[in-house]
């Protein structure tokens, strides 16, 4: 393993990560004396419009997927409308490859707290909810401690510090549901319905939960908002790039030497990543890669130098999404690996839409004859015309997400594909998997 | 005042269940108590160890909607079990990156060793095995939990086996990186939204090498981000509202107070608290299906339904109900008004039980 160049260190950006290296940190006593609480306290002195538009000053950019500008997405919510507002913060992490919420709300939950705390204050709301994804018992247990505290000392509940501001923060499980990442499904979901997405329009900030103007947003996002209001918009711009602002947590995953967690500003490439967790594995050679996570198109070893920001990887022809890096080499079928996620979609699809319901139904099918070795040329393209299908026909994004890696490993490995129809490569699934698959 | 009732299906865990019901309802805005159905479901799991078809009606009768309702919430989330689990579950995941890193062998190794297969429970009651999809720990890939703790990371077909043979032993190895294990159905008791009950148990857990990576790496390296300073002023182009109200002292001024105001104004003295950020009560009286109708055929003065479109509304017997049909408005759908005034008055009896 080598040592990464100075120069490469030097992207390292540790803002959000840095009190995860204090194993107390998610007590509010350690939290208060490293720096915790101290942006509430600036924020409760400004009028919640200077608020928005620090944020918006920040250029902050939505952390979940999507990157929508988060000063502009608060800026939606109409005020004085005489309606409750509502702040939902997505924390149904599930987006295959993705981890850095689950370990920023284990080790550091009362980032997120403070940050809801400020965040609702902004666009007038009194009421929170942190809908976490129900198999993060951990980190949810740490994150309902840390709002005990909370409330207990005076930052949650009636007349935070003083300012005539309330807040109810309630933290609440799901149940299994990857649907459930999905904003408006969310919504279904903690209203206490199955969770499957909404027709847009009307959008949250108008009509979100309980069709009152919500803001969803993402952990990270939110967990952002009080350094942003300590450091100010400057400071936070003079990491990553001039459109993608500050810092980002990389989830690097699969055939490196170091897997983990590395914050660095917008804009570090794949190669400088590698580079960081100590080059790939021995004996693997970079061959796929996702941007971040299953939902996003694969990238392949040509696109090592692109810059992870939401501008450079929509000119690679993918999303940045949740910069979830899953690292693959020349050991790993990309057919094999497209399979597997779409069994995940078929699995998680709701059932709302036919697009995504019946198409993820038979593209499964279709890879599992491919990996029997029983495939034929016209399945691939199948395959194509069913996922195009798919492709901005679905109600919500998991079809978009599930169509993603079928056209993007038909675009580049078309040979791997050909390699199980032809016999070149041995199957990789057994006639028994193949019940009801003619 | 009358004691809440349920049938004879629901009693038994009515009995037992019904007043860490009233904490879960108790969180959700008034009116709002159908958001409570997902915790409620996972309470249940915490007797049952599944939903069961009692669980199911005890839900339903919490909430004064149908079994219907909540049987379909119920199947469909995967963490409600439709058949009795064992003591742990053991979930392995088995989504791309865990799979090709071994996390399909480990599965196949622990669906021989303990002869049973997804979403099975091995005869003695100990173990119900699952394939798990991502489970977000891909950095330390590949995971096995027990009860959804992070307990066997980079996982082998060893180690894993040896997790599962300590187990049915009756033991309980320390999670790597979770908290101690506890049963399946303690482990729903805090889905349902409750503290771990465990002393000290919220403090278990450190953090792993990758979590820690690239942090450390700039710790090592002396790397910081420059230029933060904590008191770096916030652009002010109006007075906030607590300047605002310190200006004119006694009025209620500036936006946040007035929103304060008109919320108090509009709730009830009993459960001022659980009517925070409930401004009004117009405005959010639809469920969505009825919405999803309306969207679709905006001109549609009713959505299509099957089923009687008279409206029925039952009589209000409490204060609670009669309040909680005032303030909703039938939603033109056939729908008795508000749909959970049950869950409403179960609070408000709740309330008034503790006077």
């Amino acid at each position: 393993m080598t040592q990464p160049r100075p120069e490469v260190l030097q992207k390292l950006t540790p803002v959000l990560t840095k009190r995860w290296l204090s194993p107390d940190a998610w007590q509010i006593g350690v939290y208060e004396r490293l720096d915790g609480y101290q942006a509430v306290r600036k924020a409760l002195d400004v009028h919640p419009d200077d608020l928005i538009q620090l944020i918006k000053d920040s250029g902050l950019r939505g952390r979940g997927g999507a990157g929508f500008p988060t000063g502009l997405k608060w800026g939606f919510i109409p005020q004085g409308d005489g309606k409750p507002h509502y702040l939902v913060i997505n924390a149904d992490e599930g987006e295959p490859g993705t981890c850095k919420d689950l370990p920023l709300m284990t080790y550091d939950p009362h980032s997120l707290v403070e940050g809801a705390i400020i965040a609702s204050y902004a666009i007038r709301a009194n009421r929170a909810f942190i809908y976490i994804r129900g198999e993060a018992v951990h980190a949810a247990r740490r994150l309902r401690n840390a709002v005990k505290e909370a409330y207990a000392a005076g930052y949650l509940g009636e007349n935070i510090l003083g300012s005539g501001f309330d807040l109810e923060l309630v933290v609440h499980s799901g149940a299994g549901a990857y649907i459930c990442g999905e904003e408006t499904a969310l919504l279904d979901s903690l209203e206490g319905f199955r969770g499957q997405p909404r027709l847009r329009p009307p959008f949250p900030a108008i009509a979100g939960l309980y069709a009152s103007p919500t803001v969803v947003n993402n952990v990270g996002t939110i967990a952002s908002v009080p350094y942003i209001v300590l450091g100010g918009a400057d400071w936070w711009k003079s990491m990553g790039t001039e459109k993608s602002a500050g810092p980002m947590i990389y989830s690097l995953s699969g055939r490196v030497v170091n897997p983990g967690q590395y914050e660095c500003g917008l804009g570090i490439t794949l190669r400088e990543l590698i580079e960081l967790a100590g080059g790939m594995q021995p004996g693997h050679n970079l061959k796929f890669w996702t941007p971040g996570g299953s939902s996003t198109p694969l990238l392949t070893a040509e696109h090592i130098d692109t810059a992870m920001d939401f501008e450079g990887v929509a000119a690679a022809g993918s999303i940045l999404g949740t910069t979830a890096m899953q690292i693959f080499s020349d050991q790993d079928c990309p057919v094999y690996n497209t399979w597997r996620w779409l069994e995940f979609y078929h699995h998680e699809s709701c059932g709302k839409c036919t697009p995504c319901r019946e198409g993820n139904y038979w593209m499964v099918r279709t890879y599992r004859r491919i990996l029997a070795g029983h495939g034929t040329v016209a399945d691939l393209d199948t395959l194509q015309d069913t996922a195009d299908n798919i492709f901005g026909r679905s109600f919500c994004g998991l079809g978009d997400g599930a169509a993603t890696p079928v056209v993007s490993t038909l675009k580049w490995f078309r040979d791997d594909y050909l390699g199980y129809i032809e016999g070149r490569t041995a199957p990789r699934l057994s006639e028994k998997s193949l019940v009801g698959a003619h | 005042m009358t004691t809440t009732e349920f049938t004879p299906a629901a009693a038994p865990l009515a009995e037992k269940l019904l007043g860490s019901a009233r904490e879960i309802l108790a969180r959700y805005p008034a009116g709002r108590e159908r958001s409570a159905l997902l915790p409620l479901l996972h309470l249940v799991q915490t007797e049952e160890g599944h939903v069961s078809p009692a669980g199911v009606a005890f839900c339903a009768e919490v909430l004064g909607i149908n079994k219907a309702q909540v049987g379909a919430v119920a199947t469909f989330y995967t963490m409600y079990k439709r058949r009795p689990t064992g003591e742990y579950l053991v979930s392995v995941c088995t989504n791309t990156l865990c799979n090709v890193l071994g996390g399909q062998e480990v599965y196949d190794t622990l669906t021989e060793h303990l002869g049973v297969g997804h979403d099975e429970t091995t005869p003695d009651g100990r173990i119900t095995l699952e394939h798990a999809e991502c489970l977000a720990a891909c950095d330390y890939a590949p995971v096995v939990t027990v009860n959804y703790d992070f307990t066997v990371d980079q996982a082998t077909p060893e180690s894993a086996v040896a997790l599962v043979d300590s187990l049915t032993a009756g033991e309980r190895p320390t999670p790597a990186r979770g908290a101690r294990i506890c049963s399946l159905k303690e482990m729903q008791y805090q889905l349902a939204g409750f503290a771990d009950p465990r002393e000290g148990a919220v403090g278990d857990g450190v953090a792993g090498a990758p979590t820690l990576r690239g942090v450390r790496l700039a710790e090592q390296h002396g790397i910081a981000v420059a230029g933060f300073d904590p008191d770096t002023p916030i652009t002010k182009t109006k007075p906030s509202p607590r300047e605002e109200s310190a200006e004119k002292p006694g009025k209620v001024a500036g936006v946040v107070q007035a929103a304060t105001a008109a919320v108090k104004a509009v709730a009830g003295k009993v459960e001022e608290r659980r009517h925070a950020g409930r401004t009004t009560d117009t405005g959010d009286v639809k469920d969505p299906e009825v919405r999803t109708a309306e969207q679709r055929n905006p001109t549609m003065a009713t959505p299509d339904r099957t089923g009687t479109t008279e409206a029925t509304q039952p009589p209000a017997e409490t204060p609670a109900e009669r309040a909680g049909v005032a303030a909703n408005a039938p939603a033109g759908d056939g729908k008795p008004a508000g749909d959970s005034t049950r869950g409403e008055s179960i609070v408000s009896q709740g309330t008034e039980e503790q006077k």
